[in-house]
């Protein structure tokens, strides 16, 4: 991009590489589920969104090889855990199946206002992406939300699991706010309005649905940080091990 | 235990036969489901989908039937709301394929099209 001086192409590049390892881990985690969702039509919805978030991360690696990075499957595929962005939250085993849909409802609501923020970026190319994925990320909201306003105001089984899953997901979810190095460059370029600004009207949304849903948020709790900054816990290494082992047979087989 | 190729499957640890038949009241009711491509035109039958509301139903219809192609948008209806005449009635029907009159691939204005089309068909 003409207009970026070489600070803001770093601060653009940290910012789409941690959207996009978001995007990778977390759909193929969720694609853990084809196959073994709770019903049929659950297991292709399911199936269907984490196929979408790929294809969102797709996008964004493109975004970073036009700044001069590897090619988005050599970026998706041949990175060891130290060098991924992703928050803590996403590299998260499944779990039970309350585990991974308040890890939906709580990533994917982060997700869109992030995009609908974007939408007005100064980097075109990155706004070009967040206005068309609204859409596809609506879906995955309404998906999220109706499933926890089900089962959070469904019997005692079905609340005690949803709000022992939300304690379970809140630092985590924390964690996607983890405050980057380049915050500030982002605001003045225009290009974000960062994670603070995010985290608050983030917080204002899920608050404001699983109250009224009868659940209480987490109270004095110590964010997951790390993910940011490349530090894992122990759970992203055999995940990559696992989605690249195709992929590491023959890295120049053509799909 | 159950064993399998498949690290997903080795990792839910799954100790019952998943082959089992689900039990009465263990499936969602179904809905049905009525897809509309292009706003104006007539929403059409599409199958079903299985949930324990309509707007689950409607979640889920979105990912069955609105998954390819053009969609403007999509109607659920409980299945139990459904009238149906019956099929030990079906002989109500049983002329219904003699009457060609009414049907207007019989009009005269076929056999015309039809000559201009091997008219052309020659030309070509």
């Amino acid at each position: 991009m003409d207009f970026f001086n070489e600070a803001h192409v770093e601060a653009a590049k940290d910012l789409l590489y941690k959207m996009a390892d978001d995007q990778l881990i977390i759909g193929h985690r969720n694609s853990e589920w084809t196959g073994l969702g709770p019903i049929l039509e659950e297991d292709i919805a399911f199936s269907s969104m984490a196929q979408d978030k790929l294809g969102q991360s797709e996008h964004l690696y493109n975004l970073l090889h036009e700044l001069g990075e590897a090619d988005a499957d050599t970026v998706a595929f041949t990175r060891n855990a130290n060098q991924f962005h992703s928050c803590h939250f996403v590299e998260y085993p499944i779990g039970e199946y309350d585990f991974s849909l308040m890890r939906h409802f709580l990533f994917d609501m982060a997700e869109a206002i992030r995009f609908e923020m974007l939408v007005n970026s100064s980097y075109e190319n990155l706004a070009m992406i967040a206005r068309k994925f609204k859409g596809e990320i609506k879906y995955h909201t309404m998906h999220a939300n109706t499933w926890v306003k089900q089962l959070a105001q469904g019997n005692e089984e079905s609340k005690a699991r949803m709000q022992s899953a939300l304690n379970e997901c809140w630092p985590l979810a924390l964690g996607i706010f983890e405050p980057g190095k380049h915050e500030d460059v982002l605001k003045e370029a225009g290009i974000f309005e960062g994670e603070e600004a995010l985290q608050a009207q983030w917080l204002q949304e899920v608050t404001k649905l699983l109250t009224d849903c009868g659940l209480v948020i987490p109270e004095n709790v110590t964010p997951s940080y790390g993910g940011r900054k490349c530090e894992h816990t122990d759970h992203l290494q055999p995940l990559l091990d696992e989605m690249t082992e195709v992929y590491a047979i023959d890295p120049s087989a053509d799909w | 235990m159950i064993k399998s190729l498949d690290p997903r499957i080795d990792r839910a640890k799954i100790n019952h036969d998943p082959i089992d038949p689900l039990k009465e009241l263990d499936q969602f009711p179904t809905f049905e489901v009525f897809h509309q491509t292009k706003r104006g035109q007539q929403h059409l039958h599409v199958g079903i989908v299985h949930a324990p509301n309509a707007d689950m139903a409607l979640l889920y219809a979105k990912e069955q039937y609105a998954r390819r192609g053009e969609t403007s948008n999509l109607w659920v209806v409980p299945s139990s709301e459904v009238t149906a005449t019956h099929y030990f009635d079906d002989d109500i029907f049983e002329t219904t394929p003699e009457k060609i009159h009414r049907d207007p691939a019989t009009y005269k204005v076929m056999d015309r099209i039809k000559a201009y089309k091997e008219r052309n068909k020659t030309k070509v």
